[in-house]
């Protein structure tokens, strides 16, 4: 089960309205790469893990990757909050604001709506774990891109922060792979 | 009096640096030094909370038991709020 606590996991505050970047950022909420697709990747793949560490890392990552969707939802809100309706049109923003108002909605920067077909659960730690491992470096890669494309300081703080994570995220499933094949090397069956 | 924001994000700080320790002992989970650290870290965290709950209000509902007449757990603003509204 999970416990809601009232704050986010690193500070958001944005001041100034920018629909145009939350256009592309809602990426990380409901894209291919983003933090929803991560999460539900590793909370359904971690019933079929074979050891108490890999269980829990994908328990944990998974959960902290709430946080993060939390976080993007949290920036895209306040991207769009006081936005008026000349700035949404400028920005490109009125067929979300069509669809959606300016409520958040998980999709990607094309507007596509999120899909499990992001992720994969195969029923196998070594399938899952190379799985996650380029999920994290992809969910990099995302941030970096959205990086260039952003100048707003308030905006690119948490966006490091989130792109940190994610190497931190593939070196811990790399740490559990490694564990798991050296089991699987040394156990002998004839 | 200390600031609400100022003292919610040394709790932030905090849980992060538990969450991150915490990461790194799923794959690590006989590094003395470290479960040391968490340790310290979850010590001071329980006590801050404690004192914020007290001053502010829940961060979290469960275990709370300070709410009287109002339900303590809506007066303060959700995380994502921002300050000022706009209109459209």
């Amino acid at each position: 089960m999970w416990v809601y606590e009232k704050k986010l996991e690193y500070p958001v505050k944005i001041k100034k309205p920018n629909p145009r970047i939350a256009k592309l950022i809602i990426t990380q909420y409901g894209g291919a790469d983003g933090e929803l697709a991560a999460s539900l990747r590793y909370l359904s793949q971690r019933f079929a893990m074979p050891t108490e560490e890999t269980r829990a890392i994908l328990n944990d990552i998974g959960s902290e990757e709430l946080a993060h969707l939390e976080m993007i939802g949290t920036i895209c809100h306040q991207l769009t909050k006081g936005a008026d309706c000349k700035m949404l049109k400028e920005a490109g923003f009125d067929p979300d604001y069509v669809e959606h108002g300016l409520g958040i909605y998980p999709q990607n920067a094309a507007g596509v709506p999120f899909t499990a077909s992001y992720l994969q659960s195969k029923g196998d730690v070594i399938v899952d774990l190379y799985e996650d491992m380029a999920a994290e470096q992809k969910a990099r890669k995302t941030y970096e891109y959205l990086i260039d494309m952003i100048d707003d300081p308030d905006v690119l703080d948490p966006l490091r922060f989130l792109r940190e994570r994610e190497v931190v995220h593939f070196q811990r499933f790399g740490e559990a792979l490694s564990k798991v094949q050296e089991i699987q090397a040394s156990k002998k069956f004839y | 009096m200390i600031d609400r924001e100022t003292m919610l994000y040394e709790i932030m700080a905090l849980d992060f640096a538990g969450t991150d320790l915490n990461l790194y002992l799923d794959t690590h989970p006989d590094d003395k030094d470290s479960i040391e650290l968490y340790n310290v870290i979850s010590k001071k965290r329980t006590e801050l909370v404690k004192s914020y709950e007290t001053m502010f209000g829940p961060i979290d509902p469960r275990g709370y038991v300070n709410s009287d007449s109002t339900w303590d757990w809506i007066e303060n603003p959700w995380p994502w709020n921002k300050p000022k509204d706009g209109r459209c």
